[in-house]
């Protein structure tokens, strides 16, 4: 047993961290905030060649052949620097949609929500394919044969949001149910990385934060009050983070442990230490916490935004006790 | 990265189960809590068996007769023991994972040879002097006093918490020999008999009822010079030695202990209809995948450990996480309880009738309502033995995310 990240895996996580910070540096993805497309087609394409949407992909489909593992190692990464766009829905695409895997079609996706509820749909303007999940499966829709309006503010000013007018189409049907399940726990895996990355850099930017911040003539962080809210929120990172890491291991080796369990434990706890920990950040920042310059708030917005991917239907406690 | 255990690993778990099936069933029955002389001879009889079988000492050295295995064989023989519902280490405690691999580390050859094998045989039992009353969190204030007198030092002082200190042979007492204001710098590290005259045993009486520990009273108390672990005046650096034996894998066992309970919580509550309650399965399946995530933490810090990254890092935080987590274990079994968990009596209801969770596991007992109201209480002292939470976070706050240390001496 060897349950940390091999030197291979530690270089792809480099090497996302480098493009990101490269690219899809803060200062740049922040120029884009409030707007309708907050990625180009070229930043797309960019991703895909990084490998970003084939991770799981067979090389000779001109994928990286590698696994979970590897994917939840790149997603954290994506997380981390709050790299917008439907990132997920299209790594899950590789291989359903053509043009998904190399980054020239833009794959969004959305849960049919219960009848008579109205839809929320993220990035419309940027889609070439829209995946509807449903209990009966996947189902392809045209994302400009929606009747859509663009939300005037989003939460998220890096998530552009459309109110979907009236029922989703049908679309077409790819697969029956059981795409729905895989389609599910995939997004589950990775939204779960991508709420570590969120969760982490929280806590890097309030520790950063307190240790230069004095009042009473002493840093900030040198206060038991805050010091204790760190290290809940360090707690935090790290329980998550084992806990999908373990969960894709398990997701690419089934017989060490129970996939469904290990992704709804570690989705619990991933999306709660992304919540929780961009309040603590914003809250040890004090007043500058509450401003827009700082950007603690687009984390912990993110965070909802990611939430509302990868939870739907029974609560993932209650679907951890029932596997117990 | 992954979790799969080697060829090598499943043949050590294979041999130890093969070994515990046959070991665990011929033990006695369990002394009572309280009866600390049937503890010692209980605990320290298991202890002769694991030695005689080749387990004792499992994480010791080979060279100071410990088996030496790798991180991830420690591992297992911790799981192994638990699913088994082998004992405890009990009294053992304290030599096995407190004196021994600190005199195995900082103690002198005649030293070794002296305390180490008794240990590894479970001959002879130890137990802690370093906490004093008004040196808590702050160890380092301690204030018992060793003067140098020829050949020996006179101690006088109070120690507490000292368990099992009145079937101790030997107790590993921190005192001051530097000056009073010298805070971690003049402390030294004593190996003291505990059948030496002037020291005085009082029980302390705990929040469950039962006496878990003890006050020492030492009165010109005389210990060998010889009797010192490494320099005069240098005993705080083998404490800090000593602490990290302690927060490296001895609270695994808990986590094992937490889940199935966890488990027979979860079935009881089938039982009782709280079951029904989405909040009830919601507390539990929460509880659960913290257990779970606590599980991944434990693997991943060994595995470091096996790679020689240095541990004490991850330990802080697992030890945070589980004993706050196993308070919440310990209300919820009391909610699920209702009335009935305002008597220690056992008494029989949902919680106790119905098949055993884990039929993989022999002999998993039902659930005890004194038990769960023991267990309830007992959780407090979780959060505050070997470093209270809040210490802690001081230590995960300042050594790990290096935030500024607070003004102290």
């Amino acid at each position: 047993m060897n349950f940390v990240l091999s030197d291979d895996q530690l270089a792809l996580a480099g090497g996302i961290r480098a493009l990101c910070s490269g690219r899809f540096a803060l200062e740049r993805l922040r120029s884009r905030e409030g707007a309708s497309r907050v990625v180009d087609a070229a930043d797309w394409e960019e991703l895909g060649r990084a490998g970003v949407f084939g991770i799981r992909a067979s090389e000779e489909h001109g994928g990286l052949g590698l696994g979970m593992a590897e994917s939840v190692v790149v997603f954290e990464e994506l997380g981390r620097s709050l790299i917008p766009g439907p990132l997920v829905a299209s790594a899950l695409a590789a291989g359903l949609v053509d043009g998904a895997l190399d980054g020239t079609v833009m794959v969004g996706s959305v849960t049919r929500p219960e009848s008579g509820m109205p839809t929320l749909v993220a990035n419309l303007d940027s889609l070439g394919i829209l995946v509807v999940v449903d209990d009966e499966g996947l189902a392809l829709v045209d994302p400009s044969s929606l009747n859509a309006k663009p939300a005037e503010r989003s939460l998220d000013p890096l998530t552009p949001m459309w109110v979907v007018n009236g029922d989703l189409p049908a679309g077409k049907r790819i697969g029956g149910p059981e795409g729905a399940v895989g389609w599910r726990y995939g997004e589950a895996l990775l939204t779960s990385a991508q709420c570590v990355g969120l969760a982490a850099v929280s806590l890097e930017m309030a520790v950063e934060y307190s240790r230069s911040r004095e009042q009473f003539g002493r840093p900030v962080g040198s206060f038991q009050a805050i010091k204790h809210m760190c290290a809940d929120m360090l707690l935090r990172v790290e329980l998550a983070r084992v806990a999908v890491h373990a969960a894709a291991v398990i997701a690419d080796d089934p017989e060490v442990g129970d996939p469904i369990r290990a992704m709804a434990g570690a989705t619990l706890l991933a999306v709660e230490a992304a919540l929780e920990n961009g309040r603590k950040n914003i809250q040890v920042h004090g007043g500058m916490g509450f401003t827009w310059d700082v950007p603690a708030h687009l984390y912990l917005m993110r965070a909802r935004v990611l939430e509302h991917a990868c939870v739907s239907g029974e609560s993932l406690a209650e679907t951890v006790a029932k596997n117990l | 990265m992954n979790l799969r255990y080697s060829q090598a690993e499943d043949e050590f778990r294979a041999g130890l189960r093969a070994w515990l099936a046959e070991a665990v069933p011929s033990l006695p029955p369990k002394p009572p809590l309280g009866d600390w002389p049937a503890r010692r001879i209980y605990d320290t009889g298991w202890q002769h068996k694991l030695h005689e079988a080749g387990y004792a000492g499992i994480d010791w050295a080979t060279s100071v007769g410990g088996r030496g295995a790798t991180p991830v064989e420690q591992l297992i023989y911790l799981e192994e023991l638990e699913r088994s519902h082998a004992p405890y280490v009990g009294v053992n405690f304290v030599g096995l994972l407190h004196a021994g691999p600190t005199i195995s580390v900082e103690g002198t050859p005649e030293q070794q040879e002296r305390f180490l094998p008794p240990i590894l045989r479970g001959d002879e039992v130890w137990c802690q002097g370093f906490s004093e009353p008004n040196a808590g969190s702050d160890l380092a204030s301690l204030r018992t006093r060793a003067v140098r007198d020829g050949d020996e030092y006179v101690v006088n002082g109070q120690k507490i918490w000292t368990s099992h200190a009145e079937v101790a042979d030997f107790c590993e007492l921190l005192v001051r020999t530097g000056p009073e204001d010298s805070g971690h710098r003049g402390i030294t590290w004593l190996i003291l008999p505990m059948d030496t005259p002037g020291i005085e045993i009082r029980p302390l009486r705990t929040i469950s009822g039962t006496t878990e520990f003890a006050e020492l009273f030492l009165d010109d108390v005389r210990v060998p010079v010889a009797n010192r672990v490494g320099d005069q005046d240098d005993g705080w650096r083998v404490t800090m030695v000593t602490l990290s034996f302690e927060r490296g894998t001895a609270f695994v066992s808990e986590l094992f202990q937490s889940m199935e309970l966890l488990h027979d919580l979860r079935d009881a509550s089938e039982r009782s209809g709280h079951w029904a309650d989405p909040q009830i399965r919601r507390r539990i399946g929460h509880l659960g995948a913290e257990l779970d995530a606590l599980w991944a933490l434990v693997r991943r810090n060994v595995s470091e450990a096996g790679q020689g990254t240095v541990p004490g890092v991850g330990a802080s935080i697992f030890k945070l996480g589980l004993s706050e987590l196993r308070q919440r274990i310990g209300e919820l079994g009391m909610d699920l309880l209702g009335p009935y968990g305002l008597v220690w009596d056992d008494i029989d209801g949902p919680w106790s009738s119905g098949s055993p969770s884990s039929p993989d596991s022999p002999g998993s007992p039902v659930l005890r309502s004194g038990e769960l109201v023991s267990t309830w209480v007992h959780g407090f002292s979780r959060t505050i033995a070997a470093g209270t939470s809040q210490i802690q976070r001081n230590i995960i706050a300042e050594r790990i995310l290096g935030m500024p240390k607070e003004p102290r001496r």
